[in-house]
Formats: C-alpha cells, structure tokens, sequence
C-alpha cells in the first residue's frame, strides 16, 4: 500500500521573465513530507528555497512558467483556482516568515490581525475569535497573552512577534507549516526557544513542518529529514543522519564543511569556491560543476544528472558522488 | 551571509565606483522616456527666449488696431489680441521674460540655500537650530501671499519679483541642501580633511558642496517649473512685469474679459505655460530618478 | 505622546511670534515714510503728523508692535481705504476662504486617494498611465488658467454653472473644481507612491498567505499604512489652497481674504495686507501642526508613552 504523502512537489519548474533574459528559478524540485515530520530544506542564498514554497501557497504572481506538480493530500494545489486557493492558505498552510519586525501589519494589534485570519477561516464570532487568539498565544508560551492582544507589533520584541507569526500560523489548526529561515534574524538565544516551540508544536498537534534554512545547526537541532538544494534543484535528500554522516553528493559535502566548528580555532573559514550560478544562463549539465571537485568533463557538463536512490529515505542528483564503500550499484528512480 | 560564504568578486566593486558617476546618471536619464521629452521642451523653451525676438513674425508689442480679436487664421495661428497684436508673437515673446525672472530667481535661491543649508548642516549646534527656526517662520507663509507681500512692498518689475520668488523658495533649499551637507559630513574624507588641518570654509567648499549637490540639483529643475507658475500667477493679479512687455499670466489676466468673443486669448498662453512648467517637472522627476536610484519605484 | 503634543504646541509660540513680527514689520520694510504712504499723495506735514500720532508711529518699535497685536483682536485696526475696522471686514471672507478650501479639499483627497490607489494597483495599465498623466498635468497647471478654462466650458458653452459671484451651491462647484482638481494630483501621486510601497512590505505578503482576499488586503492592510503619510500631505495640501485661493478668488470674483489682500495691494491698503497675511499665515501654521498631531494618532508607532 503506497502511503499518502501530506506534501508531494512533483519536478517542479518555475521561470520568470525579466528584462535581462528568463530567470531559471526552479528546473527540477521533488521533495515530499510526510504527517508530523519536520523537514529542513536547505541551500544557499538563491537556490530557489524561497521560490519553492512560494510556489506551494501560489503567491507568486510574476512567474511566466510553472509546471509539474504540487500535491497536497493528493490534490494538486496548481490546478486549483485562485477562490479554492483562498481556503489552503492560512487554514490548511500557513507560513512563518523571517523577518518578525516586518511581518505583522503595523497599524493593527496583535488581536485584530490573529482574528481577522481566525474568523475568516474557522466560521467564529468576534468574541470565540478573540478567545481563540488568546489560546494560540498562550500556546506559544507568550506570558499575558491577555495584554498582548491589544499590543501594537512595535510593543514587542523580536522574538515576541515571531512567537505572535507562529501563533497566527497555528491558529486555524493547518496540516503543514512552512517557515521561511524563522530564526535568521533573532539572537541565538531567542532562536533556541523558537525552534523549541516548533518541535513541541508538532509533537502536541501533530503538524507538519517545513523549515528553510541555510543554518545546518537549526536542522541538526529539529529536523527529522533534510532536502538540500541548489540552483533550482534539489540535489540531495536524506534523513538528518544520512546527510550529516553519509552525504554523497559533493555540493552537500561541501556545506557541512562550511559548518565553523565551535571548539577549535581556524585560520580560515572552509568555503566551496565559485559563486552561486546566474540563473539566465546557469551552467550546461548538472549546475554544480563548475564548483565541484569531482567533475568529470563530458559527462557533468553534458546532460542535468537524473534522480537516484541510494536508500528508501535517501536521493540524489550526481554522476561522481561519495559512495560509501561497498555501493555500487546506482539505482534510477 | 551564512555558513555558507562565497568569494566577493572584488574586479566588480572597483568598476561599481567607476561608473556610478555622471555617465551612469546619463545612462539612466536616456532610458526614462519622460526625461527626455521634458529635456527637449525646456530645450525648445531655452532656444526660444533665447533667440525668440528674431523669429517672431510680428512685433510683439506693436498695436495694429485694423486687425484686432481676429481668430486665429493662417497670417496670424493663434489669433490677435486687443490691440491687434499677434499672440504668437507674444507668446515667443512672454518666454523670453518667464525665462529671464525665472532662471535669475532661482539662481538666487540656489545661492542663498547653499549658503544657509551649508553653514546649518556644517555647523550646527545652536546656529543650526537658530537658522532653522528662522527658516520656519518664512515656511509659515502659503508661498504666492509672501511674492504678493513683497511685490506690494517693493513694487513690481523683474527684479522684484526675482526677490520675491528667492524668498519664499530659499527656505526648503536651505532644508535639502543641510540635509545633505549632514549625510555627507559624516565621510571618512571628510573626517580626514579636518585631520590634516584644512580651514573649514576649505573642507565646505571643496569636500562637501560638491558631495551634496544631487538633491539640489534636481530641486533646481522642479524650482524652475515653481518659478515660471508663480511669476503667471502674479502677472494675472497684475502684479507681474509692466505693460506692454509680453508676459503669460498678464496675458491671460487680459483675456479674463474676453472669454466668450475672443476665447483664443486664454488658450495658448496657458498651454505654453502648462508645457514648460511640464517639461520642468519631467526632466526633475527623471534627475532624481537617476541620481537617487534607490528612490526610484520599481 | 502627551509629551509630544505638548512640545508640538510649544512650538507654535516662536513661530506665531515670528510670523507676526515680519508682518508688522512689511509696513517698515516699505521705502519712505510709513505715515507718508497712509496719508497719500499731497498730504500736508501736519496731515503726515497726525497721521503718526493715531497711527502710533511716533512711539518705540515694540510698542507699536503691541498695539497692532491688540488691535487686530480688538478690531481697532481699520482699513485705511475704507476707514472700517479690519475685524469686521475680514470675517466674513474669512468664511468664504475657509469654505473654498475646505470643499477643494474634499475634491483634491477623495479624487486623489481614488486615482492614486488605482493606479498603484493596476500599476503600468492604462489606468495608472492615464492617472499619472492627469496628475503630472495638474501639477503642471496654473490654477487661473484651469480656471478660465471651466469657465470657458462650464459657463460660456454649456451654460449650466455661473461664471462668478457666491449665489447659492452652484457658484462654489467651479471655484472648489479649480482650486482642488491641481491639489488632487499631488494627492494622487503620493497615494500612488505610498500605496505601492505598502503593497510591498512583507505585512502584505503574510496578509495573502493567510488567504485573506485580495480586496480585503489592498482595502484594509494596504490602504491604512499608505494613508498615513497621504493625510499629511493632504494637510500640507491647505497652504498650497490658501495659495491658489487668492487666484481662484480673483478669476470667480469669489468674496474672500486672498482677494481682499490683492484688493489692497491696488488701493496701498498696507494695514489690510498685513493683517490678512498674518490671519492667512496663521491658519496655515495651525492646519499644519493639527495635521501633525493627527498623523501620530494615525500611526500606532508615534503613539507611545
């Protein structure tokens, strides 16, 4: 029996039209979560991380072609009309953004904004409504969830508002939450606790979690698999286990590198040389070969390596990985 | 960034600093459409009062009353006035004079802004503070009451009225150009120009000024428009320049009487006025476009 | 916020002292001798002297300062034409100015807001090419002329509203036309700016990915944070109408203090004039600071302690 994934991306392929050529944001994106798993998605500045989940909740408006699928309990959310798509987000997804200071709307409370997104999609009554605000927040551990209803976002700190983002995010109870880079712009400290909540928030409701990072110690922290990608692909995917012990594609190898170690002194930080691909004319074949260390000329240039398996949990995209000793055999999905 | 650190092409950063001079400011004027249809009307507007009185095909001034309130036909296209006088010519004619108050009145703001916003924004402390709440008060007044008041005091002529523009306009220039002296002053070749003992009336002159002059560049193009309206809207009181010398507002304070026999009258001179006040606000609009990139929406 | 009102208030004292004295002071700055100038032409030296002693000419600066303050609010200043106390005479255009203004504003914003919100959501359409021509030509447009202009159409040709005069509710319709349809572009063109950068911010997009409609987001989110900074300008707005009403009341024959201020440039009026300025001046300085308090009751963010 083929279980149901909650999120299934189907080789997605996203282009936009810009006035120096076509961007070529997304060429080939699988990815799948699972109900009540937490998955990292991973990658540089520009890799198209961003592009990916945008494209899930449909809020892109500028992009010239979108193909593949976007599968969501076995709905594809792309042939949904724009009304149906109304109803997905915010009630069935619904996304943390990075920046807390910027996201909430300046010029209401805290409580006008959580039940404005309450009432409109779980049917309430301003009172129930404003009683649910009160209960997601206390859920996000904000102390005097009474008192900060009626706060101004700019009365709150950093971490305060991106506990108030998380607890708009779990206010009409959604199967999949997509956090885009949650912790990027807070304190270490702060960031701790954040992502203390999320994982506590999946075990007590039970919810997905996609969280975009380009932080391998937040996935380490809360992740239970991890999809890493690069230049409009995603070239590797595994469970936290297998990408942090067992990488095989060079580019993953590469990242966890550039990780700085914290108990050593280092002269210089590991980094992969080269810059992140232009995506109007980004490299023939598989996009990472002009950084990668295990190029072989005529076979990573020719042709975008196909997806291969390695474990029932692990894929890639590479004609050179690091295998590990004793695997040969390569296997095409 | 984050972990993950990429090597900074360091070629790109020195071209950068090359080109983010006037080639690139021009390179951005010649993509803005409306930029350069308003540098070819204040071009027109330029040539024509220059070398106006050559070309005008009648005197502008002289009456021939034989031929007066004719609509316009083909010996005279936008009609005769009162006294017979052609109204092409003296709308060729009114530029001459909207230039000349216009151009020396902002001049003259400009001058006495840059004086005032330097010595605030260089300065400050209490003559900063000083300077500015003088500049308030002249800010309190709706701008044409201060150009009426001082026309009533001083009496009208060009040179009056080129006094009364420069004062009601020098206070928001004094204000830009401190605004900018301030971001500039805090520069590291600032900082080492007072290190190695430059008088400050050096360091203003030759460090900062010319660091600061954008914002007041393109305050000047949009002060022209400004400029050209005001020295109408006096006319039409009848405050402007004096009889028989062609003037727009003058004109059309003329044609104020003769709407319904003779409505030509009010028609041209306003849409030489609306044109060159236009073509003004479009070249300024398309100067702060390219020397505020930034600013620009996209 | 108490603070800031406070201090916002405070400020009002050297700029009303300020305004006033450069006001008093445009009867010195006139060359020749101010009782000269009052008396008119061919006055005797004893005519002059009078004139000085009931004019207080004759007493130090500051006194005569004094008493042109008392006798603006006392009406004792009077007309030197017509001999009337000014009090009385400017009141009742006073009313006709403030009407004016106050019926160009709601043109200039309803106008204003409508076509700049449009234009920023239908941005680079027809409709925003078409909302921003109009708004660059308004900006570029006397005010007299678009004035002769309704007129022309309005009154010589379709003959359905008049050309002058303060008769009844049509008069005002031209006059409040003229003086708001320039004022509607600035509005517009902000609105514009302001509503696209607020379409922008990051608000907007959690605002969409929260399935809040699209309507909702441009009419709720959007429109309260772009129009905060409209509503300044829509005060700032009022100087730029204290300034156009002196045109538009001079082309409609419309009764009020612009028109009464060019009356007396004409008849050497200098006291009128510089009561009217400083009434006109005044009005401006006080519309602005409202405005000011106004935008940080608008913006939660100014609104702290």
């Amino acid at each position: 029996m083929i279980k149901l994934k909650l999120l299934e991306i189907r080789n997605l392929k996203v282009y936009f039209n810009t006035e120096e050529g076509i961007v070529k944001a997304l060429e080939d994106v699988n990815l799948e979560i699972d109900k009540g798993e937490i998955l990292g998605l991973v990658g540089e500045t520009g890799c198209g991380k961003s592009v990916t989940v945008l494209t899930v909740l449909r809020l892109l408006s500028n992009a010239s072609t979108i193909s593949g699928q976007v599968l969501f309990e076995g709905q594809d959310l792309l042939k949904l009309s724009e009304k149906e798509m109304l109803k997905i987000r915010g009630k069935e997804i619904t996304m943390i953004f990075q920046e807390p200071m910027t996201s909430l709307n300046p010029v209401f409370t805290v409580g006008q904004q959580l039940m404005d997104v309450i009432q409109l999609h779980m049917n309430l009554d301003k009172k129930r409504a404003l009683e649910r605000a009160i209960e997601v927040l206390k859920l996000v551990k904000l102390p005097d969830p009474d008192y900060i209803v009626n706060k101004y976002p700019h009365e709150l700190s950093g971490g305060m508002r991106q506990r108030v983002m998380i607890a708009m995010a779990i206010s009409c109870e959604p199967k999949l939450i997509i956090a885009d880079e949650p912790t990027t712009a807070l304190d270490v400290t702060i960031q701790a606790q954040i992502l203390g909540i999320l994982k506590h928030l999946k075990e007590q409701l039970g919810v997905s979690i996609l969280i975009i990072t380009h932080n391998l110690g937040v996935v380490a922290q809360i992740c239970d698999r991890v999809a890493v990608m690069y230049s409009g692909y995603v070239i590797e995917t595994g469970t936290v286990a297998e990408i942090f012990q067992h990488a095989v594609h060079p580019y993953t190898r590469g990242l966890l590198k550039a990780i700085p170690p914290i108990e050593e002194k280092v002269e210089r930080l590991n980094v992969i040389p080269g810059n992140v691909p232009n995506l109007i004319t980004p490299p023939s074949g598989c996009r990472f070969h002009p950084r990668c260390e295990r190029y072989k000329d005529g076979v990573c240039n020719a042709q975008a390596p196909s997806l291969r398996q390695l474990t029932e949990t692990h894929t890639y995209m590479c004609y050179n990985p690091y295998l590990p000793e004793g695997v040969v055999e390569e296997v095409n999905v | 960034m984050g972990s993950v650190t990429t090597i900074m092409d360091e070629n790109k950063n020195e071209k950068l600093e090359r080109y983010s001079t006037l080639r690139v400011v021009l390179r951005r004027m010649k993509r803005n459409k409306g930029g350069i249809a308003g540098l070819i009307v204040v071009l027109i507007y330029f040539v024509i009062a220059v070398i106006g009185l050559w070309i005008v095909p009648y005197h502008p001034d002289e009456p021939d009353f034989e031929s007066a309130l004719m609509p316009p036909n083909p010996k005279h296209p936008f009609g005769t006035d009162l006294f017979g006088r052609d109204v092409l010519s003296r709308v060729i004619a009114g530029a001459r004079t909207s230039f000349t108050i216009s151009i020396f009145a902002v001049a003259l703001t400009v001058f006495i802004g840059l004086v005032i916003g330097t010595i605030a924004g260089y300065v400050g402390g209490w003559v900063d503070e000083v300077l500015m709440r003088f500049l308030d008060i002249f800010m309190a007044f709706p701008e044409i009451l201060l150009a009426i008041a001082i026309v009533a005091i001083l009496g009208p002529g060009k040179i009056n009225i080129v006094i009364a523009i420069a004062v009601f306009s020098f206070p928001s220039f004094a204000r830009i150009t401190r605004a900018s002296v301030i971001s500039v002053k805090s520069n590291d070749y600032v900082e080492a120009a007072k290190a190695i003992g430059e008088s400050d009336m050096s360091i203003m002159l030759r460090y900062i000024l010319p660091n600061a002059l954008s914002p007041v560049v393109v305050q000047a193009t949009l002060r022209m428009g400004t400029a050209i309206l005001t020295i109408s809207s006096l006319g039409f009181l009848g405050l402007g320049v004096k009889a028989p010398e062609a003037e727009w507002g003058t004109e059309l304070a003329m044609a104020r009487s003769y709407l319904e026999s003779a409505p030509w009258l009010s028609i041209f001179p306003g849409i030489a006025i609306v044109l060159v006040v236009l073509g003004f606000n479009f070249l300024g609009d398309a100067l702060n476009d390219a020397l505020n990139p930034r600013l620009k929406d996209r | 916020m108490r603070s800031f009102i406070i201090k916002r208030l405070l400020l009002l004292i050297p700029i009303f002292f300020g305004v006033s004295v450069l006001c008093f002071l445009i009867l010195y700055f006139i060359p020749g001798v101010p009782a000269k100038i009052i008396a008119g032409e061919g006055a005797t030296k004893e005519d002059i002297e009078n004139i000085r002693v009931v004019f207080g000419l004759d007493k130090p600066l500051y006194v005569q300062y004094l008493r042109f303050l008392r006798g603006i609010f006392t009406g004792e200043l009077r007309s030197i034409k017509s001999g009337e106390s000014i009090l009385k005479e400017i009141a009742p255009r006073y009313v006709g100015t403030i009407q004016l203004a106050f019926s160009s504003i709601i043109i200039s914003s309803t106008l204003g807001i409508l076509l700049g919100v449009l234009a920023a959501v239908y941005k680079n359409s027809w409709i925003d090419n078409l909302a921003m021509a109009f708004a660059l030509i308004g900006a570029s447009t006397p005010v007299f002329w678009l004035g002769l202009l309704l007129i022309l159409v309005f009154a010589v040709y379709l003959k359905v509203l008049p050309s002058g005069g303060r008769e009844g509710f049509k008069s005002i319709i031209l006059p409040a036309l003229t003086l708001g349809l320039p004022s509607s572009a600035i509005v517009a063109r902000l609105t514009r700016a302001s509503m696209l950068d607020a379409l922008s911010q990051d608000y907007i997009r959690t605002a969409l990915a929260y399935g809040i409609p699209k309507r909702k987001v441009i009419f709720k989110y959007a429109l309260k944070n772009a129009l905060i900074p409209v509503v300044t300008v829509i005060g700032l707005q009022f100087g730029f109408l204290l300034s156009g009403a002196v045109l538009t009341e001079s082309v409609f024959g419309w009764p009020g203090v612009g028109r009464y201020i060019v009356d007396a440039v004409f008849s050497r009026d200098y006291v009128v004039i510089e009561v009217g300025i400083l009434i006109t001046a005044m009005t401006f300085v006080l519309v602005n600071t409202s405005v000011d308090l106004l935008y940080a009751v608008l913006d939660p963010r100014l609104r702290k302690g």
